[in-house]
């Protein structure tokens, strides 16, 4: 690691403690230090950012989970097959010519299927999480704000739902909730809030004694707005990281949840639904229908998780490099 | 010490009750009652208000849960339709395969994943280090079924060393002792997943411990680097590692779960998903306050087992 590259984080915390004026609101980090040395000129993020992009690993997850993305939610305009109606005379037909990836036990082209059970898991990664992070979010902040004894009844609730393992709850609300998209993400999402709300109170707490809380809370500013304005905008570095989290863990609660057979309404599909069977196609060396879908997933939970830990690394400016 | 076990239990208790309460409403309200199982779907609506009568579960919610409490300080767990058998003979009956699954595949990952955690801190950044590392992470990024049907296409289908799957001849926990070829993949599976999990604490808690000032003093009064590998940071660093086990109970479950099923291995893994799929109310509230116990008990033992083994904390 550079020398420059770590004073650069550092100068611009210090920034942050002189700018405290009474509505930080980003973009503002214009002024010269004492020393009439221009150091910094960019904004936390950007700094963050290029944190990040010092990361060469994390770089490639990030330009593969754009590829696969793009896989998803480009490709079916490049690559047409029909994922509607069930073809009984092409079924499970080894990878060809016609079918790059052969066809499935409906006859769907195994490929175009690739891309649509994507775009569904993705979306339900995406939605899933802003569920929790939002939910997480609001519980945390008002926690951690509010404090005493409406914060220990409200943490000691975390605290007793976060003993009920996960998968189990998932599986259990399945049974009743299951088929579309959004049913999947709010049963994956509304049990996933628990630890960023922990983490954003933990956040709040050492927010909220900062002088520039004081100071709007001083100047009369109303609960709502200390919390939206200045606690949840300084906390979301930490909601940031955990985002890339929840999805990777929502993608693969979803793999399992279409492995016990709760999935979408067919013929709609994701890749948790694609592996549902994959037992039985393994046993019957059918493995175009199996490692395609499962190598897929596995890789973006992948990126999700590398990016995630790349993050942490560029947001924690404190943390030091080993 | 020992006030501090007591304060705990009682907030452990607590929490339990806690767990029953949501427990109980969310299946409630998933699966009110489990008259279905019993009189078919097809069963008229009179039957099913006389069952329902005759059963208790027309009576309001919360007179019905501090039933189920009341049955449940008398470790009665409601009986099983589906099954046709209290819950808890099902469970006694299930339970010791469960335990010898995962007991074994926990000291198995163990085993592997503390020495190799200390193995990468100390040839930290090297090539081999790196491997295990990328392994480590795509395991762990991988659904636990995933790696299942991998090691099965390899290793039972390809090569043909173990059986896909856990034959009916397995119903006792003495013969899912005696068939080792039988469990091979179950267990390693499980085991694998653990090592994914437990390896990378491993590591990085050896590589603060490495910094420490008594591995120094250990190299300076002339211990040869095997003895102050096994001396002094194996036990130092495993510490941590171990206690991770106690709060990773729910993980644990969870692969339990999901390798029981793809392996039809009979344990309480499979019984839950039975239940599942059947909507068998006291199967699934059962499972799910087992787990949840499980974990409370986890979480007790691994702040405990820190506090007794390391005088430094300070229980609060």
């Amino acid at each position: 690691m550079a020398d420059s590259q770590q004073i650069e984080p550092l100068i611009g915390e210090q920034m942050e403690g002189a700018m405290l004026g009474p509505a930080p609101s980003g973009g503002l980090h214009q002024l010269v230090p004492d020393g009439g040395e221009v150091y910094v000129t960019s904004s936390g993020w950007r700094l963050a950012w290029r944190e990040y992009a010092s990361n060469r690993l994390a770089l490639i997850a990030l330009a593969l989970l754009v590829l696969v993305v793009l896989f998803c939610f480009v490709g079916p305009i490049f690559y047409h097959s029909n994922q509607t109606l069930s073809n009984p005379l092409a079924q499970t037909e080894p990878p060809s010519g016609a079918h790059l990836l052969g066809t499935d036990q409906n006859g769907f082209d195994e490929l175009g299927r690739l891309m649509l059970g994507g775009q569904s898991a993705l979306e339900i990664g995406a939605y899933a999480s802003l569920v929790a992070i939002v939910i997480g979010t609001l519980y945390g902040a008002i926690a951690g704000l509010v404090g005493g004894v409406l914060d220990a009844v409200l943490m000691r609730f975390v605290d007793v739902l976060l003993s009920i393992p996960f998968l189990i709850v998932v599986l259990v609300l399945a049974t009743k909730y299951s088929g579309t998209v959004l049913d999947i993400s709010l049963v994956l999402g509304i049990f996933s809030w628990l630890v960023p709300s922990r983490l954003v109170r933990g956040e709040v707490l050492t927010l909220r004694t900062r002088d520039f809380v004081i100071a709007a809370q001083t100047m009369g500013a109303t609960r709502r707005r200390v919390i939206f304005r200045h606690l949840i905008p300084n906390a979301m570095s930490v909601t940031i990281v955990n985002i890339t989290f929840l999805i990777a863990d929502s993608i693969l609660a979803l793999a399992l949840l279409g492995f016990i057979g709760f999935g979408l309404q067919f013929p709609n599909t994701s890749w948790g639904d694609m592996l549902g069977n994959a037992q039985t196609y393994v046993t019957n060396g059918q493995w175009w229908l199996v490692y395609p879908v499962g190598g897929l997933l596995v890789v973006v939970v992948l990126c999700f998780n590398i990016i995630g830990d790349a993050l942490r690394d560029a947001v924690d400016v404190r943390l030091q490099r080993r | 010490m020992i006030g501090y076990i007591i304060r705990r239990l009682l907030t452990a208790v607590i929490v339990v009750i806690g767990v029953a309460a949501i427990t109980f409403a969310m299946l409630h309200y998933v699966a009110p009652s489990p008259v279905y199982i019993v009189l078919g779907t097809k069963a008229t609506h009179r039957a099913i208000e006389v069952w329902n009568r005759q059963h208790g579960y027309d009576r309001p919610e919360i007179i019905q849960f501090l039933s189920y409490l009341n049955n449940l300080i008398h470790l009665n767990f409601g009986y099983a339709y589906k099954f046709s058998q209290p819950v808890s003979a099902l469970f006694r009956e299930n339970a010791g395969r469960s335990a010898y699954l995962s007991g074994t595949a926990l000291v198995l990952s163990l085993i592997i994943a503390l020495p190799l955690g200390i193995v990468q801190a100390v040839k930290r950044n090297s090539p081999g280090d790196y491997a295990a590392t990328a392994v480590n992470f795509t395991l762990y990024s991988m659904p636990s079924f995933f790696l299942g049907l991998i090691l099965i296409q390899l290793l039972a289908l390809d090569l043909g060393w173990f059986p896909p799957g856990v034959s009916d001849t397995v119903t006792s926990t003495l013969s899912a002792i005696t068939h080792p070829r039988q469990l091979f993949l179950p267990i390693i599976t499980l085991a694998l997943l653990n090592v994914a999990a437990f390896s990378r604490y491993m590591r990085s808690a050896a590589l603060d411990e490495l910094a420490q000032d008594y591995i120094r003093l250990a190299r300076a009064k002339g211990l040869s680097e095997r003895g102050v590998l096994m001396r002094h940071l194996l036990r130092n660093a495993s510490l941590s590692t171990i206690t991770l086990v106690g709060l990773s109970v729910p993980s644990l479950l969870a692969g339990n779960l999901l390798i029981e099923i793809l392996f039809n291995y009979p344990g309480l893994g499979l019984l839950f998903y039975n239940g599942l799929t059947n909507l068998d109310y006291n199967v699934m509230i059962a499972y799910t306050l087992l787990g949840a116990i499980l974990t409370v008990l986890g979480n007790l033992l691994a702040d405990i087992t820190i506090a007794a083994a390391d005088p430094r904390v300070r229980l609060g």
